[in-house]
């Protein structure tokens, strides 16, 4: 269980989060939406532990986050961002393996390296494990992140996975692979948090959906509640229908066309 | 393994060149002798002095020197993330240059008593000392929240090496003919100085750092992935950071301190260790300690028989040789 209460992130006088409350239970796909420096990001390395908040609370499975020991919460705890470039000769196996670090002091175990191959597999990354990672295309690099990420937490049902807008580079196959092994570890007992741009990837995969607007948590609960065209107009300044899909029983969400202002137009020509 | 025997190999081999020249075999047997296995015959008393007393002592030092640049090379890359990193980056040598400069310069004014207790040593002392506090400095600029940045690092190092550049550039401009030769002979690097006294009092400084260092194979490896997710994984990188610039700046400043300002070693041995077995810090922190013993033994080599009897500083042998093989792995890599 997963337990914030009255976030706030001040940097340089900014208010990044204000009085930010949210829930997340075992076995819960929540999604965060938003428009761009809504606060999101702010609010996974919160999460994440990677920033402390300037006030408010953070609990992780009862216990206090910033009680928690760096190598303990590696193993239950597990966050993964935009790239950074490596720029070392690192081979994929490499990468992945070092999401195992936090499991082993010196000497590697079995089943470690088993778990590498598991996820490799999974991530559809096994064909070039012995590449450079620095070779790799944009989204097959995000594909190693990501098989490291699940690795320092394949073992633990009790962990927390956040992803960080874990889908942006990849193509449509695996766009929807991921969500779907995001929504299988869900099942499977995790507390996983994502932040998407696609509002109906969104509403057919999350159990419940938080939107977030100036740092503020706007709306609150499943997809049939929050996405609607009042809501989505208020958190992202876009016109949308919203219908019901009759198969999902899920929300679809239409957007559309934006015109530009007539004035503007004939100034430009 | 393959790196190990042949560092052994050319040890042996390096220890019986030189301008007084001591076949292969004979180094073995004399070297039996002195652990007591077998027995010496006289007329090779000469050669025994020879080797224990002036040729050892310096291959031993041309190998801890060589170890030591090599490991903090790998170390600093390590935490810097990148491959063109050097230990110089943090300062070390353009202080130690400094302070070795300082003590050449204002020996007879300021220092003649110090000068009269310590002798030689003065100034192996004073360069390690100016290592450590060019180092030092630059770590501590980089603290914020007193977390070590490495970007502020890197900046802070290139103002204090410049810093100290000019300030060496001028005590060179006013020195005298004589500590002229003395400030360049320093500055160029040479094992020449190598006895047993010096190697033994050297040797912890470059040994302990150096072994401690190895410990942080796996840390460094989770630094690729760039510190955020370095610390998500648990492996607290400012204790990591702290550690390895401390431990970098014992092993070169001592080495420096001996031996006078070596270049391209720390940058191309870990570089040439990465090329053969991979980046895994794991086998790359110790490959490098063994080929950088390697390369500077090799160097050493060179440097006294190359225009024997005459001893090229070692420095400039590095240069030499480490300037075209740079070259080479810049353009190879393209």
């Amino acid at each position: 269980m997963l337990r914030v209460e009255k976030l706030n992130y001040d940097v340089k006088g900014r208010k990044l989060l204000k009085d930010v409350s949210l829930q997340v239970r075992k076995g819960e796909m929540v999604v965060l939406l938003g428009s761009n420096g809504a606060g999101k990001s702010t609010l996974m390395r919160l999460l994440a532990c990677d920033q402390k908040p300037s006030s408010g609370f953070i609990s992780l499975n009862r216990q206090p986050l910033d009680e928690y020991d760096q190598r303990t919460l590696a193993r239950c705890r597990a966050l993964l961002t935009q790239q950074q470039q490596v720029s070392l000769a690192f081979k994929v196996r490499e990468i992945v393996f070092m999401g195992r670090y936090p499991h082993f002091d010196a000497v590697a175990q079995p089943q470690d390296y088993t778990i590498v191959d598991e996820v490799m597999e999974l991530c559809g990354i096994s064909d070039f494990s012995d590449r450079v990672y620095m070779s790799l295309s944009g989204g097959e690099q995000q594909r190693v992140q990501l098989a490291r990420v699940l690795a320092q937490i394949w073992d633990n049902p009790d962990s927390l996975l956040l992803l960080d807008e874990p889908i942006s580079a990849l193509d449509m196959h695996y766009q929807q692979k991921v969500l779907a092994i995001a929504k299988a570890l869900s099942r499977r007992g995790y507390m996983v948090v994502l932040v998407l741009h696609d509002l109906n990837f969104a509403a057919n995969y999350a159990d419940r959906i938080i939107m977030l607007k100036h740092g503020r948590k706007l709306f609150d609960g499943t997809p049939m509640e929050v996405l609607n065209a009042k809501n989505i107009y208020t958190v992202f300044s876009v016109e949308a229908q919203v219908e019901m899909n009759p198969k999902t029983l899920r929300p679809y969400v239409k957007l559309e066309e934006m015109t530009l202002d007539g004035q503007l137009v004939t100034n430009i020509i | 393994m393959v790196l190990t025997v042949s560092l052994v190999v050319v040890a042996m081999f390096s220890l019986g060149l030189g301008a007084y020249h001591i076949p292969v075999g004979d180094v073995w047997g004399l070297l039996m002798h002195k652990i007591g296995l077998s027995n010496l015959p006289t007329e090779k008393a000469l050669d025994d002095n020879v080797l224990f007393v002036v040729r050892m002592p310096r291959v031993l030092l041309g190998l801890l020197v060589g170890a030591a640049l090599g490991v903090s090379g790998a170390g600093i890359q390590g935490i810097f993330r990148n491959p063109l990193a050097d230990p110089g980056l943090i300062g070390i040598s353009s202080g130690a240059s400094l302070f070795a400069v300082l003590v050449i310069a204002f020996e007879s004014l300021l220092f003649v008593g110090l000068s009269q207790l310590l002798g030689h040593y003065l100034l192996i002392l004073g360069a390690f000392i100016g290592a450590g506090l060019t180092a030092f400095l630059v770590y501590r600029i980089s603290l914020k929240e007193g977390r070590p940045q490495v970007t502020t690092m890197l900046l802070a190092g290139i103002a204090i090496n410049g810093l100290a550049g000019a300030i060496t550039g001028l005590m060179t401009y006013m020195a005298t003919e004589q500590q002229l030769r003395t400030i360049t002979f320093w500055m160029l690097g040479n094992l020449g100085g190598a006895t047993w006294e010096n190697v033994t009092a050297v040797a912890p400084f470059i040994l302990i750092p150096m072994f401690c260092t190895l410990f942080f194979g796996k840390a460094l490896n989770a630094f690729a992935l760039g510190e955020m997710q370095a610390d998500l994984l648990g492996m607290q990188t400012d204790r990591v950071k702290l550690w390895v610039v401390t431990l970098g700046t014992l092993a070169v400043g001592a080495s420096v301190a001996v031996s006078g300002i070596i270049g391209f070693v720390g940058l191309l041995v870990p570089h040439t260790v990465r090329l053969l077995g991979g980046a895994d810090n794991r086998y790359v922190l110790m490959g490098s300690t063994v080929m950088g013993a390697m390369v500077l033994t090799l160097a050493d080599v060179l440097s006294r028989t190359l225009a024997a009897p005459i001893e090229l500083p070692i420095g400039v042998i590095t240069a030499l040789l480490g300037t075209p093989v740079f070259l080479y792995i810049l353009i190879k890599e393209k």
